[in-house]
């Protein structure tokens, strides 16, 4: 009996210990998978650091450490990208154009796999043609141009993010409908192509919407002047019934603080498209004004494992909530991922080249804090996505909003191969 | 209230924030001819120690009139500090060079400066804007204006005043005047004149650090704060011509009506006008409105 049994366990021991080499190469294998690495570019000094640069470096580095520990909530529990660990490499996006493109080329000597970058639209716009030229999986996290993908077509690009379309014409509906006798409106907007362009997705949506009303003001102080008093005079002079703003940063702060002993949003029904990063500094952003996240981020993000965990993970770490760039940059990383892991597995499971994750990520659809969302325009590079907004209501001297009105995909962004600037001239029809 | 009195108070109000900044700048340009490209960050410094000193004070409820004396007691201490230890431990080396090296000297301090302040602060923004409200509004019509506004308007004729009988009825002003028109005579007559520098380098210093921190609770203070008041102040004493307090408050005033003109007319054109109005004072007088005469040296 002794003997049967022997000769019985045998074939199975051999197996237990083919088996157990097996996983020891394997695990082996992914120990020693060659680290991903991926550039990061955005603004680690000047003024949109804070606001922006901070808090999407931030969110880099947290999502890149948990996703290596394999904490991400499904369907990102595999740990890094296939079993590769991932590793980060910081550039500052301060600076001029120029040189963003000399630090670009830098990064790419580097020998970083993908870059992840850029908030500034001229940045983007500058960046596109060259990441081309050279070959490289570049994702735009942050910059709102819709140009991008409107006015050329490029392959190795992607932005797995929203355009700026999305929160001017949300903007313009929510206060439409907040307001139904609204008769006129003014702006205030920083005086380069993010203000400007702002003005007029916002302008163009309400003259869509609600024909008879008319603009009243239209400031544009420069970037970062600081001082607003006579802009505010002049919009309190012209009495718009809403006033619109896409101003960020040390401006929105600086206008908030400014206009706030004069009224100025008392007067007027106030959408600040931006708003959301006002609300983790010490600025208080008074009850009633209107503010948006750029997406489904920060206070209007929905109740999903990946949000909980972004926001458990991320606070953990810097005692802080994220804001929406930290949003945006972990939607990105995590795009990455999706689309990386596609291509592995298409190549049974081995490393996959630049193009077979170029062709995963083409049309992606993929999981984010922000709920699902897909690559549907620019031929499959460019993310569509609903916005949110709603109405400041400060609680204990916490921000929170009220009011919330979703907007989905087909209300606030065109159809694909329909420029931003002539979807909304023909009345935002689909 | 007519648009026209909205121009000339709005105006008038970004001339006096101008002025106490460019002030200083203008001062040292007169005494000892440095064309301080650091002055912007001596703004942000008096700004970061401003808000530091305040934003305790005010959170644990502090008296809210102490934390205006707070604001300049603080951009008085950083600004005489820093100013000191600039003149003294960097730009006294460059005297006598060409002027092309003290800029490229103050330009590296600007940098530095810029770092530092980074270092210390962080790039998080600092907002502590309870002083700014707590004054009160002053109605004009139908528009209200908040008093902090008219403080920092009573506060830049304070220091233009100040200044200017300082000169002219002292005779420690005198005798700086002596040097700012000759320095080797004025050495020669037995003036210290390494001693005047120090100091007004200091007061310069802190008149940009007092706008600084007077500015502090109406903004977001945050890093690069420094660089677009430099690049106004540049223009507004390159109007009046560098050198001259008169010419510093013309030109500030000057700019302060055509920016305010430009808000409530033609908004776009805000930014460009403020040059334009420079590119057209150059073409006819290239040195400035108020150009100090130099005496001719043989």
């Amino acid at each position: 009996m002794k003997r049967v049994i022997q000769r019985g366990m045998k074939p199975l021991a051999l197996a237990l210990a083919a088996g157990a080499a097996i996983a020891s190469v394997a695990a082996t294998a992914h120990a020693d998978a060659k680290p991903i690495k991926i550039g990061i570019v955005t603004f680690m000094s000047g003024a949109a650091a804070g606001p922006f640069g901070v808090p999407a470096k931030n969110a880099a580095e947290v999502t890149a450490a948990e996703l290596n520990a394999g904490k991400v909530p499904a369907p990102y529990a595999t740990k890094g990208f296939g079993g590769a660990p991932i590793e980060l490499v910081y550039i500052d996006e301060a600076g001029s154009t120029s040189k963003q493109v000399s630090e670009y080329r830098n990064l790419l000597n580097q020998g970083v796999d993908y870059v992840v970058g850029y908030t500034s639209s001229g940045n983007c716009l500058a960046i596109a043609p060259v990441a081309e030229e050279m070959k490289k999986v570049t994702l735009f996290f942050d910059c709102g141009t819709p140009r991008v993908f409107e006015d050329a077509s490029f392959k190795y690009v992607f932005r797995p993010v929203a355009t700026a379309t999305m929160d001017n014409v949300g903007a313009a509906r929510y206060v439409a409908e907040r307001k139904p006798d609204l008769q006129t409106y003014a702006g205030i907007n920083q005086n380069y192509a993010w203000g400007q362009d702002a003005w007029a997705d916002f302008e163009g949506t309400l003259k869509a919407l609600k024909p008879n009303a008319k603009a009243v003001s239209s400031q544009m102080p420069q970037l970062g002047a600081g001082q607003y008093n006579a802009g505010i005079s002049s919009l309190l002079a012209a009495h718009p019934d809403v006033l619109h703003s896409s101003f960020w940063g040390g401006d929105l702060e600086g206008l908030v603080v400014q206009a706030g002993p004069r009224d100025l949003f008392k007067k007027s029904l106030t959408v600040l498209t931006a708003g959301e990063t006002a609300t983790h500094g010490k600025t208080r952003l008074p009850d009633g004004v209107i503010i948006g996240a750029r997406g489904m981020y920060g206070m209007f993000a929905p109740d999903n494992a990946l949000n909980r965990w972004l926001r458990t993970a991320y606070s953990a770490k810097f005692n802080d909530t994220p804001s929406y760039p930290s949003y945006k940059m972990n939607q990105s990383i995590l795009a990455l991922k999706a689309a990386y892991e596609k291509a592995q597995a298409a190549n049974g499971g081995k490393q996959p080249a630049p193009e077979q994750v170029i062709a995963s990520f083409e049309h992606l659809a993929f999981d984010a804090p922000a709920g699902k969302i897909g690559l549907t325009l620019g031929k499959g590079h460019q993310a569509a996505q609903g916005t949110a907004f709603g109405v400041v209501k400060n609680v204990n001297g916490k921000v929170t909003v009220t009011d919330v009105k979703q907007y989905s995909i087909a209300e606030v962004t065109p159809p694909e191969g329909v420029k931003s600037a002539e979807w909304i001239k023909g009345g935002l029809k689909h | 209230m007519s648009q026209i009195y909205a121009v000339l108070v709005d105006g008038v109000m970004y001339a006096a924030w101008l002025f106490l900044v460019a002030l200083g700048l203008t001062l040292v340009y007169g005494v000892l001819k440095i064309l301080n490209m650091a002055h912007g960050s001596l703004y942000a410094l008096g700004a970061y120690a401003g808000v530091t000193l305040i934003g305790p004070w005010v959170a644990q409820g502090g008296n809210l009139y102490v934390s205006y004396l707070l604001l300049v007691l603080a951009a008085i201490v950083a600004g005489g500090a820093i100013g000191f230890i600039m003149e003294r431990g960097i730009l006294k080396r460059f005297y006598g060079q060409d002027p092309v090296v003290l800029l490229l000297v103050t330009y590296a301090l600007f940098l530095i400066m810029e770092d530092a302040i980074k270092l210390v602060w962080g790039v998080d923004p600092y907002t502590v804007s309870e002083p700014y409200s707590f004054l009160g509004n002053f109605d004009l019509g139908d528009l209200s204006y908040p008093n902090y506004n008219f403080l920092i308007v009573g506060v830049a004729l304070v220091a233009g005043i100040g200044l200017t009988a300082f000169l002219k009825f002292t005779r420690s002003g005198r005798l700086l005047r002596a040097v700012i028109h000759d320095r080797e005579v004025s050495q020669a007559m037995g003036i210290r004149v390494s001693r005047y520098f120090v100091v007004t380098f200091m007061a310069g210093a802190v008149l940009a650090a007092i706008g600084g921190a007077l500015t502090a609770p109406t903004v977001s203070v945050a890093p690069g704060m420094g660089v677009e008041i430099v690049v106004l102040t540049f223009a507004v004493v390159v109007i009046g011509g560098l050198g001259s307090l008169p010419g510093a408050a013309f030109g500030a005033l000057l700019v302060g009506l055509v920016r305010a003109s430009a808000v409530h007319y033609w908004p776009q054109g805000e930014l460009f006008s403020i040059y334009i109005v420079m590119a057209l004072v150059l073409a006819v007088r290239p040195k400035g409105i108020f150009a100090p005469l130099e005496a001719r040296k043989i």
